[in-house]
């Protein structure tokens, strides 16, 4: 095949053309937008993902330019490939729509909804899940499944309570590394991912599955409770590392390295290298490079602005737009450069150094040495 | 007198042999089909037959197998889905039990049509007893040349492996069987690709069940025009039914689809009537995954005519009023029958069985569950009723495979036709604790959707 076939596809009244092949959810995020049906199970570098979680229900108004009928039930958007002519309505169809938000409600089932203190929150997609498609209140009124925390190696912590059993992290550890050591032990809602028994996960790439995980189940211990990801600035950076490609994001607050991650895209998954590989990192650069010193600052990450990462702070840097309405009209005419700026008369936060005109991010430091 | 294909030799002393086995007459289709007919004919024979999966779901054997991929050079596989684990149905294990070797020889035949040389019979676990008999079974067809390399000097070699289940339900499902059957978690794959295309091991692959392949058998000794004849409409043939409950005579019975649902619970020669006398109060026709009906409809259509045994007719009225043949896990319920009951029974099952993969699944068979029980236990309120009839509404369709169907629909049935017995459960707490809602129902007018 050396030319592409080029299939027309028609998603929410919006047509965009894809090559055969492409599943409905990528021609969606191609449109991008809010066409895009939401995925938290499939993942598009990982082979065989896809097609649990149901989030990403579609239905399919017309089959094909061939075969024009529509199919019968909702279809999952991320495991369906395009027909030349196929007619899809994701947010324009109420069968959708209301299926979706019965979908995030058997999510939220068994959810801790420990936001509060769990370490993801901010970068979670159930959370974002659950503002976008969710009830405000529950109808569930059983104790909810809870299991114990596992180590898995001294690296990573697995909250089997919060886990909504997509699978990726198995699909990860599946085929970034050589041995089977984690699947899901038992079946139906007792199911649980794990490490049979309880062995630890010590192989140099098995820290991705930190990355993929949607929600807060796998997290990084050496990150736990440090810090919330919306205080922490995220800068991308790269080193010379032997054993993966090395370009990372760096969550900064000061001059401090909270964590290490992998570069995403908008769509939560981990971004290509330019040569077109995906750019998952290993361990030595996620768990052990935490000085600045070790890393190559390229500059500020791209936050998309509508992520809470993204708010009230670092003004214009990190993709966020000021808003029209000053404060300088509500404030006798004072400018402040950000919200905590306006505690004038208390001193609070020492309101004489403008933060945005720092060159790094704000810190403990700044304001100490600065008093000095 | 019914017309009986498959069980007409099973009370033949030593019928489990291939010695009288054969000396009755078995085998015959084996040597008819390698050696007058080629695969092309056989699928059409099928085809004409009119033939319907036994399994559940009732789609055309013969169209199925003409779907099958036959790219150069890539084995082809038949799996036979011995893994009967819906309540209520054990046709299947009477067959493999007592007639081990007609399974065998719809088996060969079927191979030879889809030109499987390597042929898989996956058992339930809790069978354990069966695998023996198969294996004893397939060790005296081979020594008699109807197994192995060049059967019947033909050239055609065939194998049939025996494959014992773990205890999942849910690997009836064929592709969750598939995935079993490789080694892995017996979870169902995302379709497409289809089994035709690509199944075990990623070659195609065609998955009947026992009693589709045995059917096989008469197809090809009386012709497939012949066998059409017996039956009626679309449901051909001849088919097992496992009755059960609250009957004098429970067992597996073969009918050609013609008698009536009253005839076959009251006459002597099936059910033999309700046990003790009592009155019917409901059923449920065809394993435990299809809706409930209540007496008055199960008998007379909402149209009122007389409601047959076989596939349409079951399913008259659609979900509304009618339900399904399904497996043939024939469940009679009698006036002491608690539906509510009857109901966290099917729902604790499913919520067991669920694989875990697909969120609705996992999460809404527990919920309903725990719902069930908290009504049953008196503990329930009205718009418990109302949160069930919803949560089975957002699993149906929106699953990976069709257990997430499976454990709506008794959920579903049973509200829609006994919502006044659940009612009452809510508010009676402590009545309903000690004695039953019997036979009230009967009051109501039947409801028929325009």
């Amino acid at each position: 095949m050396s030319e592409q076939t080029l299939f027309k596809v028609t998603i929410d009244n919006i047509t965009v053309e894809v090559p055969a092949g492409t599943t409905i959810l990528q021609a969606a995020r191609k449109i991008g937008g809010e066409v895009a049906p939401p995925a938290m199970c499939f993942y598009s570098k990982l082979k065989g993902s896809g097609g649990k979680c149901r989030t990403c229900l579609v239905e399919v108004a017309k089959g094909s330019e061939k075969d024009p009928r529509p199919m019968p039930k909702l279809v999952a958007s991320c495991r369906t490939t395009v027909m030349d002519g196929m007619e899809v309505k994701n947010i324009t169809s109420e069968k959708v729509v209301e299926a979706r938000a019965g979908v995030v409600e058997f999510l939220l089932l068994n959810h801790p909804l420990d936001c509060p203190i769990c370490d993801q929150a901010g970068e979670c997609h159930l959370q974002d899940l659950s503002f976008e498609h969710g009830k405000s209140g529950t109808r569930y009124e059983f104790q909810r499944r809870t299991f114990k925390k596992h180590d898995l190696g001294k690296n990573i912590q697995l909250h089997m309570t919060r886990c909504i059993l997509c699978y990726r992290c198995v699909f990860t550890a599946d085929q970034l590394t050589n041995k089977r050591e984690h699947g899901i032990l038992d079946r139906g809602d007792h199911a649980e991912i794990a490490t049979h028994i309880e062995k630890s996960l010590d192989n140099e790439f098995i820290g991705n599955v930190i990355d993929v995980c949607p929600v807060g189940a796998l997290t990084d211990k050496t990150f736990r409770f440090k810090n919330r990801v919306w205080f922490l600035k995220p800068m991308d950076a790269h080193r010379d590392c032997p054993t993966c490609s090395g370009r990372v994001t760096l969550w900064n607050r000061g001059d401090e390295v909270f964590r290490v991650t992998a570069r995403k895209d908008e769509w939560g998954e981990i971004e290509d290298t330019p040569d077109g590989q995906p750019g998952w990192i290993c361990n030595t650069c996620r768990f052990d490079k935490k000085e600045t010193a070790d890393w190559v600052i390229e500059g500020p990450r791209e936050i998309n602005r509508h992520s809470v990462i993204a708010q009230g702070h670092y003004s214009g840097k990190i993709g966020t737009t000021k808003p029209n309405e000053t404060f300088t009209a509500v404030n006798d005419g004072r400018t402040p450069q950000l919200l905590m700026d306006i505690h004038d008369e208390s001193e609070v936060n020492q309101p004489s150094i403008h933060l945005s005109q720092n060159k790094g991010a704000s810190h403990g430091d700044t304001f100490n040495n600065n008093k000095a | 007198m019914g017309v009986k294909l498959l069980l007409e030799k099973a009370n033949v002393p030593g019928i489990r042999s291939f010695e009288v086995y054969r000396r009755e007459g078995g085998y015959r289709s084996v040597e008819k089909a390698l050696k007058e007919m080629n695969p092309e004919s056989i699928v059409e024979e099928v085809k004409k037959s009119g033939l319907r999966g036994r399994g559940g779901a009732g789609f055309p054997t013969g169209m199925k197998w003409s779907f099958i991929a036959k790219p150069e050079g890539v084995p082809r596989h038949l799996v036979c889905n011995a893994d009967e684990s819906e309540p209520g149905t054990f046709k299947d294990r009477y067959l493999m039990e007592f007639l081990p070797h007609l399974l065998l020889e719809g088996l060969i035949v079927s191979s030879f049509a889809l030109g499987s040389s390597d042929t898989y019979i996956y058992i339930r676990g809790e069978y354990a007893w069966i695998p023996d008999i198969l294996e004893e079974a397939i060790e005296e067809a081979k020594a008699a040349g109807f197994l192995g390399k060049n059967i019947l000097g033909t050239g055609f070699d065939c194998n049939i492996h025996v494959q014992r289940g773990a205890g999942a339900y849910i690997c009836g499902e064929e592709t969750a069987l598939i995935e079993s059957l490789e080694g892995k978690r017996g979870n169902p794959r995302i379709k497409p690709p289809f089994p035709a295309i690509q199944g075990l091991w990623m070659r195609p692959t065609v998955v009947n069940n026992v009693e589709t392949l045995a059917a096989i058998v008469p197809i090809i000794n009386m012709g497939g025009d012949e066998y059409a004849k017996i039956g009626v409409g679309r449901s051909t043939g001849t088919k097992l039914i496992s009755a059960c409950g609250n009957i004098n005579k429970p067992g597996v019975y073969e009918i050609d689809m013609t008698i009536s649902v009253e005839e076959f619970i009251y006459s002597d020669e099936y059910c033999g009537g309700m046990k003790g006398g009592k009155q019917l109060k409901a059923c449920i026709p065809g394993g435990s995954s299809v809706p409930i009906l209540p007496a008055n409809l199960l008998l007379k259509t909402a149209k009122g005519e007389t409601r047959y045994m076989n596939y349409e007719s079951l399913s008259d009225g659609g979900f509304a009023t009618g339900s399904m043949l399904g497996s043939g896990g024939f469940i009679v319920l009698d006036e002491d029958q608690c539906i509510v009951k009857n109901t966290l029974t099917l729902a604790r099952f499913y919520r067991h069985e669920s694989c875990g993969q697909c969120s609705p699944c996992r999460e809404g068979t527990g919920w309903m569950e725990k719902i069930l029980y908290k009504i049953e236990h008196g503990k329930g309120s009205i718009s418990d009723i109302d949160l069930l009839w919803d949560i089975q509404r957002k699993i149906e369709g929106n699953t990976i495979c069709p257990l997430g169907d499976a454990a709506a629909w008794p959920v579903a049935a049973a509200i829609r036709h006994f919502r006044d017995e659940f009612e009452w459960h809510v508010n009676n707490p402590e009545l309903s604790q000690t004695s039953n809602f019997g036979l009230q129902h009967y009051a109501d007018p039947i409801h028929v959707p325009a």
